[in-house]
């Protein structure tokens, strides 16, 4: 449903009778995004001192995997129409939990598996009190977010478990071919996501369930299941990426993750992902994320303060979703016939 | 109300309207005079609703004049619409199913008294005075989303209709009405039409357009063909103002190869209001269930389907019983069904033509999930091709598509998946005469190739034009069968209302 370089097929092709003139919505369509992306990393190239130096690239791609990680599981879920608040919390318990299992004496890839797995079985939690109770994901994740943030803290006795000689460090600090580890895992993350809801029948599934549900249904596709499942990966990216920001720090970290769903929810929505789900694209969803890291780590080092920052970044964020907005309009208005007739003459 | 009897209320000269290389609106001349009832009838897309869309200001003209009372007016938007007195009535519901008869009836003019508190009970005579005005019987107190779908339409009129609305344009409103329901609404179109207001009545029912109109206005490609006083013509006149050829080719058929049979239901029931119903459909037949609206056809469709659980009975399909508790049950079985709403139930309607027609046969074309592309494309093509679905359409949004196009689209699926049964739910309606029979011929192709279908139809000339056997159904239940041939409308009418006794013990 998606576009793709063969073209094979698209969500919205290209307008039939466009008539004559420049299409913004089919243009903003395909490189808006991307456009946004190149303007802000030039911008920065030029004001912020040290912007463009290899060291910094690395460093703004390492902070950014974290988000994109979150970001690209959460992509499945918004795309199905659903929302996943509690991704903060599980990178919080799957980090105690994957910390946790190598002080037991794990090796590091069970104690990464292990971690994964963690907020995995979190998602299971949130997509079937979703999918088999017809719950609002928003309820039940707003309180999974609470009550795994609470598993947290129980865990750890609210205390940070530090151990310098963390077995799994290295997925967080240590290089992989000269390029940080998080960086490679964010990328096959997003190569694995592409691939799953491009080129496999449960991708279709997803944007089909997203796209109208009940048509979903009576076209014989398993909407239970593909809505539980997609909290399930939601849940193993926050799971992954709890590992990843456990390696960092090198600690088990209660406080872990707090507001990253937001962060997350930004950059999938900055990536053109409608929050009504069926239409999206996880190529968006990466530079969403970019965009959002790029942003953060120049308004550093341009010394712009941190109150500030938070501005700039919320204004960014509206005017996305504004633009986002625009391009829908002619589509909406079709969609809805017209206003009614019984408008008051004032 | 001043006018002159017959003189022209409201006149539109030369009235163009363009979008990108289309010529929606054509140099269109109209007059509709106060105290007549305009039908205005034409294929899907041959201009009716651009004209509308101009009349209540949510598009402007390209070229030509608007005059009311013989004074050039200008319709910017909808406000200055029911300035002039034009109300207009859309297909869609719009109101607010929450709130109050009355709350909808003062939605964007709620009267406020002191600090700007809310005068609920001015709003609740006013919403009376509006209500009586239209001869709608309706507690303004009541929540506005437990009426009847026809109450609702009333409380929509009533709110369009302002004292001073003296041209009202109604598109399709009998659409989702009971026969009933539709009766009121003609009541209250012919009361305003005694108070002198001008009517312009837009709708695909010729039965109700013969009934109600004056004068009929026939548009085509974006003409006006033509307006004639309807004592100067007969439907059939009208038909070929539309098409350009006879309504008779429409039905043709030739079917003779009835096979075994293919669909078998047995005891088939909700176990509170429908059924238990049995019935069979052997391969190459056609079967139409006919009856009112809420006689329950659309019910049994959805249970033989599984898109709802049966509580009593089974469904088998060439000898496999099965019980379909869900759609995938029913698939599987070689069970397909095309539902009543075509974009609440069926499209995707942001995805591609390709993607909606290919969406049921997936697992057919992904070895270990992983989709075979071509292929898929290639089979989704073959079925646009076999249904003349434009070709060019097979990226396009589903939702660029005409209403008759979306229609091949959902048929293409199940053609795709090679189903058995074919479950067809209303599947011409809201569609053109041009694509309601190439409809026809995709089900006389399914039924010439082996295939058993079903059709539930509630326009009648359709279900004897391509049955082969009715079930005619009441209360839930299926109360008379006959062999098409030979059956009229007024029999199927008169067991679908109970007015007859059985005399026709069938079988």
């Amino acid at each position: 449903m998606t576009d793709n370089s063969s073209g094979a097929t698209t969500t919205r092709g290209k307008p039939t009778a466009a008539g004559a003139g420049f299409d913004f919505a089919y243009w903003w369509d395909r490189v808006g995004i991307l456009a946004v992306l190149v303007v802000l990393v030039a911008l920065m190239a030029v004001i912020a001192p040290n912007f463009a130096s290899v060291d910094n690239l690395f460093n703004i791609a390492r902070s950014i995997s974290i988000n994109a990680i979150l970001a690209a599981g959460l992509t499945f879920v918004i795309l199905t129409a659903g929302i996943d608040l509690s991704v903060g919390s599980i990178v919080a318990v799957s980090g105690v939990v994957a910390v946790m299992t190598a002080l037991a004496g794990a090796p590091a890839p069970v104690a990464i598996l292990v971690g994964i797995l963690a907020g995995a079985a979190a998602g299971f939690v949130n997509g079937a009190l979703t999918a088999y109770l017809s719950l609002a994901a928003f309820i039940i994740t707003l309180g999974t977010m609470t009550l795994l943030r609470g598993l947290a803290y129980t865990l750890t006795d609210g205390q940070p478990i530090v151990s310098n000689t963390l077995n799994f460090r290295d997925i967080g600090n240590g290089y992989f071919a000269g390029i940080p580890a998080p960086v490679v895992v964010m990328v096959l993350v997003y190569l694995a996501a592409w691939f799953v809801l491009e080129r496999t029948r449960f991708g279709r599934h997803v944007y089909a369930v997203g796209g109208n549900a009940e048509a979903a249904r009576l076209a014989g596709i398993n909407v239970k299941r593909v809505t539980c499942i997609v909290y399930v990966i939601a849940g193993a990216c926050a799971g992954l990426a709890g590992v990843i920001f456990a390696a960092r720090v090198v600690s088990a970290q209660p406080t872990a993750g707090t507001g990253y769903e937001l962060d997350a929810i930004a950059a999938v929505v900055l990536g053109g992902t409608s929050l009504m789900g069926g239409r999206g694209r996880i190529y968006g969803t990466l530079i969403g994320s970019v965009i959002l890291g790029v942003l953060s780590t120049g308004l550093i080092l341009m010394n712009v303060p941190f109150f500030t920052q938070l501005l700039i970044k919320g204004a960014v964020i509206i005017l996305a979703v504004a633009i986002d907005g625009l391009k829908q309009r002619p589509i909406r208005r079709r969609a809805n016939a017209v206003p009614t007739g019984a408008v008051p003459a004032e | 109300m001043t006018d002159t009897p017959g003189a022209p209320l409201l006149r539109l000269e030369g009235v163009t309207k363009q979008y990108g290389a289309t010529r929606a609106l054509d140099a269109v001349d109209f007059d509709l005079r106060s105290g007549e009832i305009h039908a205005l009838m034409g294929e899907n897309g041959a201009g009716k609703s651009t004209l509308m869309k101009i009349l209540a200001g949510n598009t402007g003209r390209d070229s030509g004049r608007i005059l009311l009372d013989g004074n050039e007016i200008d319709i910017r938007n909808p406000g200055e619409a029911a300035a002039h007195g034009i109300a207009i009535i859309h297909q869609e519901l719009n109101t607010v199913p929450s709130m109050t008869v009355a709350e909808n009836l003062a939605l964007g003019r709620e009267p406020v008294g002191r600090f700007g508190r809310l005068d609920r009970r001015a709003m609740v005579v006013d919403a009376q005075r509006k209500l009586d005005r239209i001869g709608a019987d309706v507690d303004p107190r009541r929540t506005l989303g437990e009426l009847s779908v026809g109450m609702q339409q009333m409380v929509e009129i009533a709110r369009a209709v302002s004292e001073d609305a003296r041209v009202l344009v109604l598109d399709e409103p009998t659409a989702s009405l009971s026969r009933g329901e539709s009766e009121h609404l003609y009541r209250i179109v012919r009361e305003m039409r005694a108070a002198g207001t001008g009517l312009i009545y837009i709708s695909h029912r010729m039965e109700e357009v013969w009934d109600l109109a004056d004068r009929v206005t026939v548009f085509r490609d974006g003409r006006l063909v033509g307006t004639r006083d309807k004592s100067s013509i007969s439907p059939p006149d009208v038909v070929r103002m539309m098409v350009g050829r006879n309504l008779d080719d429409l039905y043709q058929h030739d079917r003779q190869n009835q096979g075994p049979v293919v669909l078998h239901v047995d005891g088939l029931g909700d176990g509170a209001q429908i059924g238990p119903v049995s019935f069979a459909v052997r391969a190459g037949e056609v079967v139409c269930l006919a009856g009112l609206v809420g006689a329950g056809r659309t019910e049994v469709a959805r249970l033989i389907f599984g898109a709802d659980r049966p509580r009593t009975g089974s469904v088998t399909v060439n000898g496999t019983s099965v019980v379909p508790r869900r759609p995938q049950d029913a698939i599987r079985a070689g069970i397909a069904m095309v539902p009543e709403s075509r974009k609440d139930q069926a499209l995707f309607l942001d995805h591609s033509v390709v993607d909606n027609i290919a969406v049921s046969s997936l697992s057919a074309f992904s070895p270990r999930g992983v989709l075979q592309r071509k292929q898929i494309r290639a089979a989704a093509a073959a079925q646009m091709s076999k249904l003349k679905l434009r070709a060019n359409a097979i990226n396009l949004p589903v939702r660029a598509l005409s209403g008759g196009n979306q229609q091949k689209a959902v048929l293409g699926r199940w053609l795709m998946r090679n189903a058995e049964v074919l479950i067809l739910d209303e599947p011409t309606r809201g569609v053109d005469i041009g694509a309601k029979s190439e409809i026809y011929d995709a089900i006389n192709g399914l039924a010439a190739a082996g295939r058993a279908v079903l059709v539930v139809s509630s326009d009648l000339p359709e279900v004897l034009g391509i049955s082969d056997r009715i079930l005619v159904m009441r209360g839930g239940q299926i109360v008379h069968e006959m062999p098409t041939a030979g059956a009229t409308e007024e029999e199927v009418m008169a067991h679908a209302t109970g007015t007859q006794p059985k005399e026709h013990p069938h079988d």
